[in-house]
């Protein structure tokens, strides 16, 4: 059995009165990619968010390597993990390779200038920004914009990566580019927890998937207990899945109602109407 | 599998590529090198010109003249009598040397410390609250400051200890940075309009203590309070630098030492504290730094706006938003602007003195409304 780097135990977290996250149970293995899905609010970020130190439970424990995460130093904290955020606005406009320098930031006075060159390009490589180093981010399209910010974390070179929807906004090679580079993290005893909001991706990439609904742990295991069933109550839609033909991938598919246009089909509104 | 033999090429590629992002730091560098030069040169030359220019002219020549026979009796006082440095010219009006020395120096280092001092708090202002428009003078830490200091006035305890006013001026400064900042921020930023109209109520509280303390006050209080509101160099004498200088410099080292926990601050307050930066206590070390520099220019020499708002703009626009560059180049920008703006406030008019918070004032708030625009059209709103 590999190490396990991150515990929470009975977890709960209200904000103000409302219940967030209730009796909430995860780990986080050594050579792992956990995958975090549900619907919207379900607790996903803010669990991401405890994992990640930037807010203590209301009750309950959140331990990194045996120790409980509110008694790391930030610095310390910085080495073991890194994490990438759903929004990421530079408030002035440095150059892609300053941010992705800044990376290396929690390293000072304990890597090499070579060490920092070395994590740094291979973090833009990573993030497909080469020849992208002079030019200042605000400049840069959504999708590039998270690539930096990708590139960044990566540069960090923790051990544990947790990511929020880092592939919202990207495009499908960037997208299974990313999710292989997690693979290729976890293979080389690193363990990433990444929030995801496309099951296909989840399905295929991650080790384990845990499935939030209202802040409560309903299913976690391997992408196996995903079932046509409890997606289809937990996301209260349809939803099928097919293996793809001659392949063991999974094909996490929502019933879609016919909807595009036959010849002389009806105006958007009767449509509308109808469905 | 195919995917990862792409990627390889790919990799290959980017090796040849990735060398043109390792060169550009040295031109960075060597970039940093020249402004910082161009702007010590710059200072040095108007230093000299403004000690010349007044009432009484006196020849760049025996300018450095007075200066080089200072340092050469200043060397001998400490038994270096071997070491001499050339003079060039001795000032030949009989009051040239007084007029230098009494008056026009001391004057000139008080330009440039309280020009650095409020460059150097817009750089830090801008970089705790990260939003590019935060200036002491307009969220209203220069007001804060001006109410303790005018307290000073107005209760006489200036005479009691010349550091007095500096102090309360301080915490006047402290205070009003404390609430612009906890007022304006929402998620871990400000936005522009609740910065700006912040701003406007801390201006407006400061300016009704600043009110009644000029109605409490008697007639020659008022009249410094308000010659002192218009902000101004005159009279500074060399006792004044004495004071404003250590804060001034302790400030600015303080804001270098930070500059890479500024840079982290602008990926985000979560951002920076996934890398490893202590955000709590930045945020209080940073407040603390704006309000000190601030003091140390609005003590003495009253209000003087904008200085922080375009010096670290223009350095911005010049060599990128990198802090470590940022804070340096800004306080020799400072000094340079406040030198030049205190030459035209005193001799723009014959045998007048125009406030040079007039002055400042009369370009920085052109410049701050076309700052406030182009943020604007921008973000596309008022972000």
């Amino acid at each position: 059995m590999n190490a396990l780097r991150i515990d929470t135990r009975g977890v709960h977290l209200s904000i103000g009165t409302h219940a967030v996250l209730y009796n909430v149970d995860v780990q986080l293995y050594a050579g792992e990619v956990v995958a975090l899905v549900g619907p919207n609010g379900a607790g996903k970020s803010t669990l991401l968010h405890l994992l990640a130190g930037d807010r203590a439970p209301s009750s309950g424990t959140v331990e990194l390597d045996g120790r409980p995460l509110s008694s790391y130093r930030p610095r310390e904290l910085a080495r073991l993990r890194a994490v990438l955020t759903q929004s990421n606005e530079v408030s002035f406009p440095f150059s892609v390779g300053a941010v992705v320098a800044m990376g290396r930031a929690p390293w000072a006075g304990a890597s090499t200038a070579e060490e920092d060159d070395n994590q740094i390009d291979n973090a833009m490589r990573d993030a497909e920004l080469e020849g992208f180093g002079g030019r200042n981010v605000p400049e840069l399209s959504g999708g590039e914009r998270a690539r930096v910010a990708y590139a960044r974390v990566r540069a960090q070179a923790c051990d544990i990566l947790m990511l929020d929807e880092p592939t919202a906004s990207l495009d499908i090679r960037h997208q299974e580019r990313l999710m292989q580079q997690l693979r290729a993290h976890a293979a080389n005893g690193g363990s990433a927890i990444v929030v995801l909001h496309d099951l296909n991706l989840a399905a295929s990439y991650a080790d384990r998937i845990v499935l939030l609904e209202s802040g409560r742990v309903r299913s976690d295991g391997p992408p196996s207990v995903l079932t046509p069933e409890l997606l289809s109550a937990v996301y209260n839609y349809p939803i099928s899945i097919h293996t793809l033909a001659g392949t063991e991938h999974r094909v996490v598919h929502p019933e879609r109602p016919r909807i595009l246009p036959a010849a002389n089909s009806t105006t958007p509104e009767e449509h509308a109407t109808r469905v | 599998m195919t995917a990862t033999v792409r990627l390889g090429e790919v990799g290959a590629e980017a090796k040849a590529r990735s060398g043109a992002r390792l060169h550009a730091a040295p031109a960075h560098r060597r970039r940093v090198a020249i402004v910082t030069g161009a702007l010590a040169v710059g200072l040095a030359a108007l230093a000299i010109v403004s000690a010349g220019t007044g009432q009484l002219a006196i020849p760049a020549s025996e300018v450095a003249g007075s200066i080089a026979a200072h340092i050469n009796s200043a060397l001998a006082g400490i038994g270096l009598d071997a070491i001499k440095v050339p003079v060039l010219a001795v000032p030949q009006h009989p009051n040239a040397d007084a007029t230098l020395w009494i008056v026009r120096f001391p004057r000139i280092a008080m330009a440039m410390v309280v020009g650095a001092a409020l460059a150097v708090a817009g750089v830090v202002m801008q970089g705790v609250f990260r939003n590019p428009l935060a200036e002491p003078g307009i969220v209203g830490v220069s007001s804060g400051a001006a109410v303790g200091a005018s307290a000073v006035i107005v209760f006489g305890a200036a005479g009691l200890n010349p550091l007095v006013a500096p102090a309360f001026a301080f915490l006047g400064g402290l205070a009003a940075t404390f609430l612009v900042y906890f007022a304006a921020r929402a998620e871990g930023r400000t936005e522009v309009v609740t910065l700006v109209l912040t701003g406007i109520a801390v201006n407006a509280v400061a300016g009704a203590g600043i009110a009644f303390l000029t109605f409490a006050g008697t007639t020659q209080q008022r009249e410094q309070i308000v010659f002192w509101q218009l902000g101004s160099l005159n009279g500074s004498r060399w006792q004044d630098v004495a004071i404003v200088l250590p804060v001034a410099i302790v400030g600015i080292i303080g804001s270098v030492l930070m500059a890479g926990r500024l840079d982290l601050l602008s990926l985000g307050e979560r951002q920076a504290r996934h890398l490893g930066v202590d955000v709590e206590r930045t945020r209080i070390v940073g407040i603390v730094l704006v309000a000190v520099l601030t003091a140390a220019a609005v003590a003495l020499c009253g209000i003087i706006a904008f200085v922080g708002l375009v010096i670290p703009h223009l350095m911005r626009m010049v060599l990128g938003p990198g802090h470590h560059a940022l804070i340096p180049t800004s306080a020799l920008g400072g000094s340079l602007l406040l030198l030049a703006a205190d030459l035209g406030a005193r001799t723009a008019v014959p045998y007048a003195e125009l406030p040079i918070g007039m002055l400042t004032a009369i370009v920085g708030g052109p410049f701050f409304f076309w700052l406030l625009r182009r943020t604007r059209l921008k973000s596309g709103g008022w972000g």
